[in-house]
């Protein structure tokens, strides 16, 4: 078809637009992604032969693994429980009671960090300082703050406790502040108005806006801490993954095979719950 | 010459949507499909390039029937044959040029057209498509940046880009208003004039079939009831097409589906907002 | 939102009296629950209270043995710390690798029947459901310490992950725009290529991208079982009661973190 003009008058060239500044740009993009793709490649280099051995190893590891041995057996007189069943028990107990502790805690510093960190409600310096709060406790990994903590307190589930108090912020004062950002700013001048102190208008203006919003983040963050609660002891800083660490230490490969499946079941059950109930909260 | 005799296809369900259907269609003729939703208006149109299987009969096109090609000969018979669909099919993420280019992907090999790198000619043809149906300089927009008007418009310049030897059309115009659904009428049939190809379109609205279509065909249950002029579509034949339900097409625009709406699911807070993030704005306006 | 559902109940519900009472009942056990479940949580945990008390002091003690960061060791740490990065990137590749036949079985409109959507979905559960480090643990008993076990933790961390996502990507796809590609006689690659590939991209790259960010902090704990990077590193200088080393890595982590979320926020922001 010919358009309103002859054919020739039309470009015989078409070039897709790039989101860059130009496609030299691109092509120096892409061509340094490659180049850092490849130099990462490169240097990971593994031998074939210790690949190989490593796949042995599992082969055998697997073999060691089932069946899983939680402990338990079911002899003529009923039901026999081992020592090893009560350790998972207590380890499971313990990490739960350091997921539901460490989320009530965590939400508690949570809530004035969101507030600080919401650009909306605070001046900036507060702002910046609220930021920054949620960007450390994002960064460093529970395990990293739990390893430390742990010589300062010890082994045990304090350490743990205080490690996912602290990663908290990072998760749910971020979110919250989002929200916050996102309140009906006609409300909080409808509370104002009626010559309310700050205080007044947090809790009578913007706390009923994000409340549900709130309880949401809170039981999903009870997830998030149920899963890191199980591999905390890894560090010995409390809960089941003390108990894993030491069945792999000690060669018991099918108790460490029950630990593991306890985990999973936990963490699964975790998640069932937490999504359920966001979803008759919200 | 479009030739199509008994076609029939019965669906897996069981649903026999066409039934023993036969008709020619030749030169530059613009041929309107009318029936109530679900009369097998889609399925006829589809069944012409085979991306519904049809059950029984032929289609011929110029003497090969097409319905005993091989996968590989029927993806030559179907660069020849344009198709405009109802919601424009476009591939929202990709830009307005290489929506029309597409239209020339039998031709080229993969690898070109991996590369966005077309033959000079159908990049010319391009532009010149582009600026007949009115939209010049839109070359880089991206498809989901254009209103449903000129989408339909690139869903047709596609078409036409293949140089094809008939262009189907399965209700281009019910997601569109009524007077851009005139517009892209308009266009449809002067794209028969000048390209001298016939044009088979599927539509609702029978004021619309009437103006501009030069025969009319109108389908129930997947029977062909009538096949004349539009002069010959008198009340009569309005009845037998749509029997008990009211003629006059706009009354029934219910069958158009709505745009998705976008998923909000929100589970899972961070990974909801990588998609966000990844996505683009929401498309449909 | 609990506001509206207030003047909802005002306005149009006629017994909206009981309505609140219900509600309002279910909140207060609600959180009697929680408040019961949380001192039931803190009694099992058995923490002395001395050790709470102290913990402001304890806290402030480690910091004062560990300022000021130890500057000289800054040299010895770039190497545990591209190990880190390179743990992260060659991870992320390998899930992606694995992953794309993973999200083509669990995505309902591409996996070939019942069966092998099971198999993608059990695949993509079990994955996610272990953690990094429990993967680390495993694969440094199988191929020794080091950073081969890191990217096998990382890989298989992820795959779950990845797959998960680029399923659900490739179930939001437009056929009809598929299908239109195939009607203008493309053949299968150029169908791939044109209809599939624009649709999914943006959505992978940013998915990939996440992952790698957040595989990048989770390199940085792996070391701690001697899967490779950093932390073996940060292990041993704990060990070693070498406190202003350790916070010399605590601010280093620290940096690379953040400057891998700012890639990967831009990445995204890039990609269309
Ligand atoms: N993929 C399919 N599977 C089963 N039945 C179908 C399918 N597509 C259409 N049908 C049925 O075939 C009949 C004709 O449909 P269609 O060709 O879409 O009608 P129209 O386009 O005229 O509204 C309808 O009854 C419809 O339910
Ligand atoms: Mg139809």
């Amino acid at each position: 078809m010919t358009g309103t003009r002859p054919i020739d008058a039309y470009e015989t060239e078409w070039r897709r637009p790039t989101v860059f500044a130009s496609h030299r740009t691109k092509w120096i993009v892409y061509g340094l992604g490659i180049a850092f793709l490849a130099w990462n490649v490169w240097e990971a280099r593994v031998s074939l032969e210790r690949f190989v051995y490593g796949l042995g190893q599992g082969a055998v590891l697997l073999e060691g693994m089932v069946p899983p041995d939680f402990g338990v057996s079911v002899t003529a007189n009923g039901i026999e429980t081992e020592r090893s069943f009560w350790r998972i028990y207590e380890g499971m107990v313990e990490t739960l009671a350091m997921s539901i502790v460490a989320t009530v805690a965590g939400v508690a510093i949570s809530v004035p960090v969101a507030v600080m960190a919401a650009e909306n409600l605070v001046p900036r310096p507060v702002y910046y300082v609220g930021r920054a709060i949620v960007s450390v406790t994002r960064a460093m990994h529970e395990l990293i703050v739990g390893i430390v903590l742990v010589v300062g307190f010890g082994f045990g589930a304090l350490a743990g406790v205080l490690a996912l108090v602290f990663a908290t912020p990072g998760f749910f004062a971020k979110l919250l502040a989002e929200d916050l950002e996102d309140i009906d700013p006609a409300q909080l001048d409808a509370v104002r108005s009626t010559g309310a102190g700050p205080l007044s208008v947090l809790v009578y203006g913007v706390l009923p806006q994000v409340l549900p919003r709130m309880i949401g983040l809170t039981i999903y963050r009870w997830d998030i801490n149920l899963r890191a609660s199980t591999i905390l002891g890894i560090v010995g800083a409390g809960g089941i993954g003390a108990t894993l660490n030491t069945a792999f230490n000690t060669y018991e490969y099918d108790y460490a095979m029950a630990i593991l499946l306890a985990i999973i079941a936990l963490v699964v059950l975790g998640e069932i719950i937490s999504a359920y109930t966001r979803r008759r909260v919200q | 010459m479009l030739s199509i005799s008994t076609l029939g296809k019965t669906y897996g369900t069981g649903e026999r949507a066409l039934d023993d259907v036969s008709f020619d269609v030749e030169g530059s003729q613009v041929v309107a499909v009318i029936g109530p939703s679900g009369a097998g208006k889609s399925t006829l149109i589809r069944c012409i390039n085979r991306l519904t299987e049809p059950t029984d009969g032929e289609v011929r096109l110029d003497g090969t029937n097409l319905t005993s090609l091989s996968n590989r000969e029927l993806r030559a018979a179907r660069r020849e044959i344009g198709m405009v669909f109802q919601e424009y099919a476009l591939v929202e993420r990709l830009t307005v040029m290489e929506n029309v280019l597409s239209g020339r992907l039998g031709y080229v090999s993969t690898w070109r057209g991996f590369r966005r790198k077309f033959p000079q000619e159908d990049v010319q043809q391009a532009y010149a498509t582009l600026d007949r149906v009115g939209l010049r300089g839109h070359e880089d927009d991206r498809a989901d940046e254009l209103s449903g008007g000129q989408r339909q418009r690139v869903g047709i310049a596609r078409a036409v880009l293949q140089r094809p030897k008939i262009v189907l059309a399965d209700e281009p115009t019910s997601s569109l208003d009524p007077e851009t659904s005139r517009a892209v009428m308009e266009l449809l049939t002067e794209i028969a004039r000048e390209e001298s190809i016939p044009v088979l379109i599927n539509i609702h609205e029978v004021p619309l079939a009437r103006e501009h279509a030069d025969r009319i065909i109108g389908l129930t249950d997947g029977k062909l009831v009538f096949d004349g002029t539009p002069d010959e579509l008198d009340d009569r034949a309005l009845d037998r097409i749509y029997r008990s339900e009211e003629p006059g097409g706009n009354a029934d625009r219910q069958g158009t589906p709505e745009p998705e709406p976008t998923a909000g699911d929100d589970v899972n807070p961070p990974l909801e907002r990588v998609k966000a993030d990844a996505r683009s704005s929401p498309e449909g306006r | 939102m609990a506001d509206t559902e207030d003047r909802d109940g005002v306005t149009e519900y006629p017994e909206w009296n009981r309505h609140d009472v219900t509600t309002r009942l279910v909140r207060f056990l609600g959180l009697l629950g929680a408040v019961s479940l949380t001192v039931l949580a803190w009694r099992g945990l058995g923490v002395r209270y001395e050790y709470v008390a102290s913990a402001p002091t304890e806290i402030r003690n480690l910091f004062g043995r560990m300022y000021p960061p130890d500057v000289a060791y800054t040299g010895d740490i770039v190497t545990p710390m591209l190990h880190t990065v390179n743990i992260a990137v060659v991870g992320t590749l390998g899930a992606i690798c694995l992953a794309l036949p993973v999200a083509y079985l669990g995505a309902r409109n591409t996996t070939p029947n019942d069966a092998t959507y099971a198999i993608g979905k059990l695949i993509i559960s079990g994955s996610r459901s272990v953690h990094s480090i429990i993967w680390a643990l495993v694969f440094v008993i199988m191929f020794g310490t080091g950073v081969l076990a890191g990217i096998l933790a990382v890989t298989f961390r992820s795959i779950g992950f990845i797959a998960k996502l680029l399923a659900e990507e490739i179930e939001e796809i437009d056929e009809t725009a598929v299908e239109a590609v195939r009607a203008t006689g493309g053949g299968p690659l150029d169908v791939l290529i044109y209809g599939v590939v624009p649709q999914v991209k943006a959505g992978f790259v940013g998915i990939a991208v996440y992952r790698w960010d957040i595989n990048v902090r989770e390199a940085t704990i792996i070391g701690l079982v001697g899967a490779g990077g950093i932390g073996v590193e940060l292990n041993n200088r704990i060990n070693a009661f070498d406190w202003p080393a350790v916070l010399t890595i605590l601010l280093a982590i620290l940096a690379v973190v953040l400057v891998s979320e700012f890639v990967s926020a831009y990445a995204r922001r890039m990609v269309r």
